[in-house]
């Protein structure tokens, strides 16, 4: 196991403390109220403030407790994956743009294939197969069989 | 006693009507497979049939969904076994033994094994459940706001902090769920809360996209590229899942202390499925004569945890259907599925829906029993179809998850959710944040406020209610212990600062 100066834990201390804080200051525009007649704010101050404190807790041990900063396994340390990332996170947004704009089967087929781009050793063509065969997949079991409310073209609605 | 055995005659009844085990077996076997397959585990499946479940009557929806919860981890066992594909963490320690066991042509009888152990595990389970539960309704009776709130906050310590890795991230990672369960209208005071200028956010963050972003999404987002599937091993056939004697002899005393450490462990809400299979493999460890040849390949590593697994699975239905408190993530999903059909879980769920709490309990023995007789013959099918390359099921699943979001509500506001959770799933995953503690957040939520507001409200804002009561001021106390363990464990390592070979062996098996 290796150390860095600013590992991980590091990280995520900050991050959730950062999180913490804008969440109180954010909830601050709510009622408090008291402890007895709680007001729509109380709860998220409380537990806004409980975040930032167990952020700063996870920052401050993050070096002395020997938390594994590197871990094998399925969830090691990733690498960045910039296309497949944006690949898998555009698929589902596609899915929104296009079910509202187009319909079920062109939001299905928007959805696979650029999902599909995101793994490296697929070629377009292989996705081009895949969102087809989604294409009648989905049309079969979400429109044939269980008449999902979605309309399989609508051209913009 | 005997109340309880004519009412799960009844339950019998219930869970043997055709239409209601037609659904209990479709779930099983759809279970089975998912919990092959590397990726889909029973939350996801749970996640994407949910909206099946609004066209079938509450009866069969909450078998199939259960169904599906204990079939995948028969699924899980296979995959841990012939393959060493952990495709759900609680199984991760069963591939240490179970895998080199295949290795040594004795994969066949390891998985026969693990299913009589994990049937056995099941029922004992079901027992503890079938005698349990009415004397746990009848205290939870009593409970008012107060004692509500007090065992929810065990609950929710529990599960942040005794589940794998760091107990402050657990602690973390449930604030940030309990805080997305703020989110939407509060119900006191009719505040729009942190709704971002979204009116769709006004009825709070949907359940099913919470689920799916965080660990289906999430999953994607972390192992594409990096994930290639092995090519899957020769069949099994029926007579290489018969055990020796020998083995046999050795695996019974590792079947019940599993059993046992799941029963207990399953009887603790929060608890997760993994800490639980890990401790019973340590425990196994520990009391073995030779501990030095665990991980070549020892059946009492594969017997146990499973077992464990399977008991804790069933004994965890106790809260959540008596209290209302999920045990764990899947529970709260299940949780979810019964409020969405008008159903609330809770002391009352025995009385008002007997058909719903005994027929679970009834199809609960039918389904474990079906597994262990079809499980042989599927094994083979299974295996074949974990082919299936993973460049090519990541994309398919993808455009199931949003479909599966939209179709809960008809919204596809919620899809877009799914790429806001996926895209924090995945950061937390890199930061070694659990996620699952989020999702128990989130669902507690709500009701851990709404009861923590009454209370303090009927105790004019004193907060020593909570230690005045003596059903809450044990919760408290067994909330107070959790703390001291984790501030006296962080102590401990801290003054043992280098050698922590140990710790650092066990979560790299992860």
């Amino acid at each position: 196991m290796h150390r860095q100066r600013f590992g991980k834990d590091h990280l995520a201390g900050a991050l959730l403390m950062l999180l913490g804080v804008a969440v109180v200051l954010a909830a601050w525009r709510y009622r408090m109220g008291n402890l007895t007649r709680m007001g729509a704010g109380y709860v998220p101050v409380v537990l806004g403030l409980l975040l930032a404190v167990v952020g700063a807790l996870i920052a401050l041990t993050a070096r002395g407790a020997a938390t594994s900063v590197q871990r094998a396994g399925p969830h090691a340390a990733p690498a960045f994956e910039w296309r497949a990332w944006s690949c898998i996170l555009g698929a589902i947004g596609a899915f929104v743009v296009l079910g509202t704009y187009g319909g079920m089967v062109p939001a299905t087929f928007a959805c696979t294939f650029i999902a599909a781009l995101g793994d490296r050793t697929n070629r377009p063509r292989d996705a081009l197969y895949l969102a087809t065969a989604m294409v009648v997949a989905g049309w079969l079991i979400f429109i044939v069989g269980l008449r999902v409310q979605m309309p399989a073209f609508a051209w913009g609605a | 006693m005997h109340q309880s055995l004519v009412d799960l005659w009844y339950g019998f009844g219930v869970a043997l009507q055709p239409s209601h085990l037609m659904w209990s077996v479709f779930g099983v076997l759809l279970g089975n497979l998912v919990g092959v397959l590397p990726g889909l585990g029973a939350l996801t499946t749970i996640s994407m049939l949910l909206p099946l479940t609004y066209v079938i009557p509450p009866v069969p929806a909450i078998l199939m969904l259960a169904g599906i919860f204990y079939g995948s981890q028969y699924g899980g066992a296979i995959g841990a076994i012939l393959l060493n594909l952990p495709s759900h963490p609680p199984h991760a320690v069963t591939c240490l033994d179970g895998f080199p066991m295949t290795r040594a042509g004795r994969g066949g009888a390891a998985l026969g094994v693990t299913m009589m152990a994990s049937f056995f595990a099941a029922s004992v389970g079901i027992v503890v459940m079938v005698f349990l539960s009415p004397l746990l309704v009848a205290v939870a009776f009593k409970f008012g706001p107060t004692e509500v709130s007090a065992i929810m906050m065990l609950g929710l310590l529990a599960g942040a902090t005794m589940s794998r890795g760091s107990p402050l991230k657990g602690l973390a990672a449930t604030l940030f769920g309990l805080l997305c369960g703020v989110v939407g209208t509060d119900v006191s005071s009719g505040t729009i809360r942190f709704s971002f200028g979204f009116a769709a956010l006004s009825d709070g963050v949907d359940l099913g996209a919470i689920c799916m972003g965080l660990f289906a999404v999430a999953d994607f987002l972390v192992t594409v590229n990096r994930k290639t599937n092995q090519p899957a091993r020769a069949t099994m056939s029926m007579r290489d899942m018969r055990p020796t004697r020998a083995e046999l002899r050795r695996s019974f005393l590792p079947m019940l202390r599993g059993t046992m450490v799941g029963t207990l462990f399953g009887a603790i809400p929060g608890t997760g499925p993994t800490i639980t299979t890990f401790i019973a493999y340590a425990l196994e460890r520990k009391i073995s004569r030779e501990p030095e040849r665990f991980g070549t390949g020892m059946i009492e590593g594969v017997v146990a945890p499973e077992a464990a697994s399977h008991s804790k699975t069933q004994v965890d239905f106790i809260p959540t259907m008596t209290l209302g408190i999920p045990g764990d993530v899947v529970m709260a999903l299940l949780l979810g599925a019964l409020i969405i059909k008008g159903i609330q879980p809770g002391p009352q769920l025995i009385t008002e829906h007997p058909d719903i709490f005994w027929g679970l309990i009834a199809s609960f023995w039918i389904g474990n029993a079906l597994l262990m007789v079809l499980n042989v013959p599927l094994i083979g099918v299974w295996v074949r179809l974990l082919r299936v390359p993973y460049r090519f099921l990541f994309p398919a699943a993808t455009f199931f998850l949003c479909l599966g979001v939209y179709s809960m509500k008809n919204s596809l506001f919620d899809v877009g959710e799914l790429v806001v959770f996926g895209a924090i799933g995945a950061i937390f995953v890199a930061l070694d944040i659990p996620v699952a503690p989020i999702v128990l957040g989130f669902v507690l939520g709500p009701l851990l406020e709404e009861n923590f507001r009454r209370a303090l409200l009927l105790s004019r804002g004193d907060l020593t209610a909570f230690v005045r009561q003596p059903i809450s001021a044990l919760f408290v106390t067994g909330c107070a212990l959790l703390l001291l363990i984790q501030i006296v464990g962080f102590l401990c390592r801290r003054h043992t600062a280098r050698p922590t070979t140990d710790a650092s062996a066990s979560s790299a098996a992860g």
